[in-house]
């Protein structure tokens, strides 16, 4: 029983660094707040459509930077989708750099852009590690006991 | 109106996969049936857009509220509101914005094409529970309702960032804090103890 005291120690502290270091906010912390025992995996779930929607769109922006002209218009709107579904997860960093890249679209900037979506990437990469190995960590050791909200 | 006491159906509108199943999450949270589309197009097809139907969803669910997404390829949110408050049929239904910008103009031109609010993006259950009460208390006082929307056609501004700006007229609406208990046993949301609390952006 200690030793699962300990491990449940060690996810609440992986869980936290994500907040201390920026990679998650708030909003990460309200799907947390929709997970019951009738749905105990919600956020991984919606975690996973991140995945596969920013693969998605990863690709389709990667195409689209190939291109001559740059079609900037294009360009902002697969990024407006990547970053609401940052946000919508709590993804504080990689929504940053979607900000970011949206600032250089629309100042029509090329290695603004270019340089902006490999730094995203890189951040998005990361993220993706993180999250991933904290749901294999919350799998392998169960769900933690809860207290119940105070009113 | 036939509706099941307390329970509303809602057709959310959203092309982003992410964001449906959260916001249908929300939505079932706090009681409320949910049909989620992924675009304007299947929300019209779904209401049967057709002068003699009444806003029955084609399996025959009455649809007591719309939350759609601003942004959206093919049809934007704005058009879809349009389309339904040109239509006999579907006016009388709700229809609530979503967007992840806060675009003042755009935000106006919601409102006065009808639109009863303006929710920013990520939505959050206070924001929901907020939103089907007030859709509630206008479903079981609907001529009041009527009227008071009459009244305030020119109407200055409510749209919502958060729980914590009640700004919504009085008489129309209580503000429900998230700290509220949640009102049906099957919404048994269970917490996890929180070590600290991180610091919002």
């Amino acid at each position: 029983m200690e030793r699962n005291h300990h491990l449940h120690r060690q996810l609440a502290n992986l869980r936290q660094s994500f907040f201390d270091q920026g990679y998650l906010d708030e909003q990460f912390i309200q799907l947390e707040e929709l997970q019951d025992d009738a749905n105990p995996n919600f956020v991984e779930e919606v975690v996973t459509l991140f995945y596969k929607d920013s693969a998605r769109l990863i690709h389709s922006i990667d195409q689209a930077l190939e291109k001559h002209p740059l079609d900037f218009a294009k360009l902002d709107s697969y990024m407006h989708q990547f970053k609401g579904s940052s946000s919508s997860i709590g993804a504080k960093k990689v929504k940053i750099e979607c900000t970011q890249f949206g600032e250089y679209c629309r100042a029509g900037n090329v290695e603004g852009c270019k340089r902006t979506f490999q730094q995203l990437k890189r951040e998005y990469a990361v993220l993706r590690k993180k999250l991933e190995a904290y749901f294999q960590f919350v799998r392998q050791i169960g769900p933690i006991e809860t207290a119940s909200r105070p009113n | 109106m036939e509706k099941m006491a307390n329970e509303l159906h809602v057709l959310a509108v959203d092309d982003s996969h992410v964001d449906r199943k959260v916001i249908e999450r929300l939505l079932k949270i706090s009681s409320c049936k949910v049909t989620a589309v992924e675009s304007g197009r299947r929300a019209l097809q779904y209401l049967g857009l057709d002068g003699e139907k009444t806003s029955v969803g084609i399996d025959g669910l009455k649809v007591n509220l719309i939350l759609t997404d601003y942004s959206m390829p093919g049809m934007t949110g704005y058009e879809l509101l349009k389309k339904i408050k040109e239509s006999s049929a579907l006016s009388k239904i709700p229809v609530v914005i979503m967007s992840s910008e806060k675009i003042l103009p755009r935000i106006d031109r919601c409102l006065e094409e009808g639109a009863e609010e303006f929710l920013l993006k990520p939505v959050k259950l206070s924001d929901v529970k907020r939103l089907r009460d007030f859709i509630l208390r206008g479903e079981g006082d609907n001529e009041e309702t009527e009227k008071k929307i009459k009244e305030g056609s020119s109407r200055k501004r409510k749209f919502h960032e958060d729980s914590s700006t009640q700004s919504m007229p009085s008489s129309l609406v209580t503000g429900h804090d998230i700290q509220s208990k949640p009102e049906s046993s099957a919404a048994s949301v269970s917490q996890q103890p929180l070590p600290k609390q991180p610091k919002i952006g």
